[in-house]
């Protein structure tokens, strides 16, 4: 598989839509149409990923994934059970250190600093790259206390009832829990259970945020309250989200990564090409249900 | 044909099963009811000399509980006798504190290695082998804080200890149920779910942020339950204080002297029980039923200690899922 850059980056036109401003493209082949034409060049690369190999013991799980992530937008990953998009998104962050068998190998540069050097301290790096994870995780503390407690160890300075409250808006939960901020995290639905975990991420202020499946655990309306806020969330952070609703990454996402079987990142594109008219007639199988 | 009736029996074998279902039910209720049975039996054979329920002089005929409870003297040989219980429950309290001083710092700290820092393979050597604390005869414990604790403490400079004494009894009496705090706690540790462990890994925690600001507070119900246990053992431990720690009972009058106390002969609620049990004392004296109404403050205390365990791990225990 081969990583050619978009060629057809020229000029920005200035689009102030989000949803059109498109972003400089690592596509298997060279990319047509208009859209990506605009590819701006106004959006820096947050996240590269350069042959990045990962096994665990002797089974490869990543096969030379190449990708370059934007800042400010939203970047999906998707493909079928198994496919790698989990590792991925866990090298970005290093929590495949926590696992004893996995190995990592390649290059994955957080804003051009490869992660995987000798000088960068996991906890250091994760302060810059949080995480939602699949199933809320809330901790069984109160709801303050869950959003203070990065902040807390972090020992970030500030005024701590105001970042709280802080976060709980940015997260779209502060009008449902202000009045009980006391109650135990553990006590609150599971959709306002994952939008607190999503808080408590921000609250620490990161520059990426990887969420892993975040709605599969909801119900339809607790998912599409996720959904609103991840595409608000990208004003603010690069966010990049594992899925395996591809309605999902069709409604949220500005970009998309296709990962198939084996590890192997297939294409990577405009969300909108990826779902309209792929390159590859794998993806289209999968997007269209043939397989996966 | 489906109208037809199915060609197959669903009456079962009613008769013979019924009756084999009512032995096992029968069994298995006669084998529970065995302990509370055993229990209820104790506290009345308690309660009966103490009482005098079952007919003769009990000992709070002739002992007002005024002075049983607040009576600051213990000499139940010499006359004129005395029969205060507060010198043993001092006695009793001292050796608890001096335990649980040793027993739960190190039972939590070692569970948090455990649970947390040690491999998975280092733990499953470690744990047995720190549970074979737990299977050391208490006597061979008592034995061990007289005979080799107590000189080594005495040999350090500013220490002037009794050959019997609280504090070598207490020590080691700590040691030994360090594997109970570490053992339970370690239980509700793991029990943690790693979703937790890594939502904190996720936000730039350490190891020590993880072990100590997520999993020690999420398994609090479990670390409060096994320090309860703990000390419920160490209140009702015998074999070490009567070997150890003497028979002298004493109440501290000041400061200096409940800290001197440490240092010194002292005697709990159990091995007052055992003085007054092998002496040769006449079955009938005060002295003699005085035992039965200790055991009953020594059974009261360990009961509350366990209830209040028991609530606490109801009240806190956090459902994760």
């Amino acid at each position: 598989m081969s990583q050619n850059e978009n060629t057809t980056t020229t000029t920005d036109e200035g689009g102030t839509d989000p949803q059109t401003d498109d972003e400089k493209l690592i596509s298997t082949d060279v990319t047509t149409g208009e859209e990506s034409a605009r590819a701006a060049a106004t959006s820096r690369t947050m996240v590269e990923a350069r042959g990045v190999d990962v096994y665990y013991g002797d089974l490869q799980a990543l096969d030379d994934v190449s990708l370059e992530i934007p800042e400010g937008k939203v970047t999906a990953m998707i493909g079928p059970s198994g496919c790698g998009k989990s590792t991925f998104l866990r090298c970005i962050n290093r929590m495949n250190d926590l696992v004893d068998s996995a190995r990592v190998e390649g290059d994955l540069l957080l804003k051009g600093k490869n992660v995987y050097d000798d000088d960068v301290d996991p906890v250091a790096l994760r302060r810059q790259v949080g995480m939602v994870f699949q199933e809320p995780n809330p901790f069984p503390k109160s709801i303050y206390d869950n959003v203070a407690y990065g902040r807390r160890i972090q020992g970030l300075e500030g005024d701590m009832d105001e970042e709280v409250e802080k976060a709980l808006r940015r997260a779209a939960l502060w009008d449902e829990v202000n009045d009980q901020l006391d109650k135990s995290g553990l006590d609150l639905s599971g959709g306002q259970q994952q939008r607190l975990c999503i808080a408590r991420a921000i609250a620490v202020d990161p520059e990426v945020i990887l969420m892993d499946e975040p709605a599969s655990a909801l119900d339809p309306i607790a998912t599409s309250k996720i959904e609103d806020l991840i595409e608000e969330l990208a004003e603010d952070y690069t966010v990049v989200i594992v899925t395996h609703n591809m309605q999902q990454a069709a409604r949220i996402s500005d970009q998309t990564a296709v990962f198939l079987t084996g590890g192997e990142l297939v294409e990577f594109d405009d969300t909108q090409k990826i779902f309209e008219n792929p390159e590859h007639d794998r993806v289209e199988d999968y997007i269209t249900g043939k397989f996966g | 044909m489906s109208n037809e009736p199915a060609d197959m029996d669903l009456t079962g074998d009613r008769g013979s099963q019924t009756v084999r279902e009512g032995i096992y039910h029968l069994v298995f209720f006669i084998c529970a009811a065995v302990s509370v049975l055993t229990t209820i039996g104790i506290v009345l054979s308690l309660a009966g000399p103490a009482f005098g329920l079952f007919g003769g002089s009990g000992f709070f005929q002739d002992v007002s509980l005024s002075e049983f409870l607040l009576s600051t003297d213990f000499s139940p040989a010499i006359k004129p006798t005395v029969f205060g219980v507060l010198p043993l429950v001092f006695g009793t309290l001292l050796i608890t504190v001096g335990a649980a001083a040793v027993a739960l710092p190190f039972g939590l700290l070692t569970a948090i290695y455990l649970s947390e820092y040690a491999s998975s393979r280092r733990r499953a050597v470690l744990k047995p082998l720190l549970e074979v604390l737990a299977g050391v005869p208490t006597v061979v414990y008592g034995y061990f804080a007289l005979v080799y604790v107590t000189p080594i403490l005495d040999a350090v400079p500013g220490i002037e200890l009794g050959t019997f004494n609280a504090l070598s009894a207490s020590l080691v009496m700590g040691i030994m149920i360090i594997p109970m705090v570490s053992s339970i706690s370690e239980d509700s540790m793991s029990a943690v779910p790693d979703s937790l462990r890594n939502a904190s890994y996720g936000l730039g925690s350490t190891k020590f942020d993880v072990s100590t600001g997520v999993v020690v507070p999420s398994a609090a119900s479990g670390i409060a339950s096994s320090f309860i246990l703990a000390i419920s053992r160490a209140v009702g431990e015998t074999m070490i204080v009567v070997v150890a720690a003497g028979q002298t009972a004493r109440f501290p009058g000041s400061a200096t002297e409940l800290l001197n106390s440490f240092f010194q002969s002292t005697q709990t609620m159990t091995s007052a029980i055992v003085q007054l049990g092998l002496s040769d004392l006449a079955g009938g004296t005060t002295a003699y039923r005085a035992l039965f109404a200790i055991g009953l403050v020594l059974f009261v205390m360990t009961l509350v200690l366990n209830l209040v365990s028991d609530v606490l791990v109801r009240r806190y225990q956090e459902d994760y899922e």
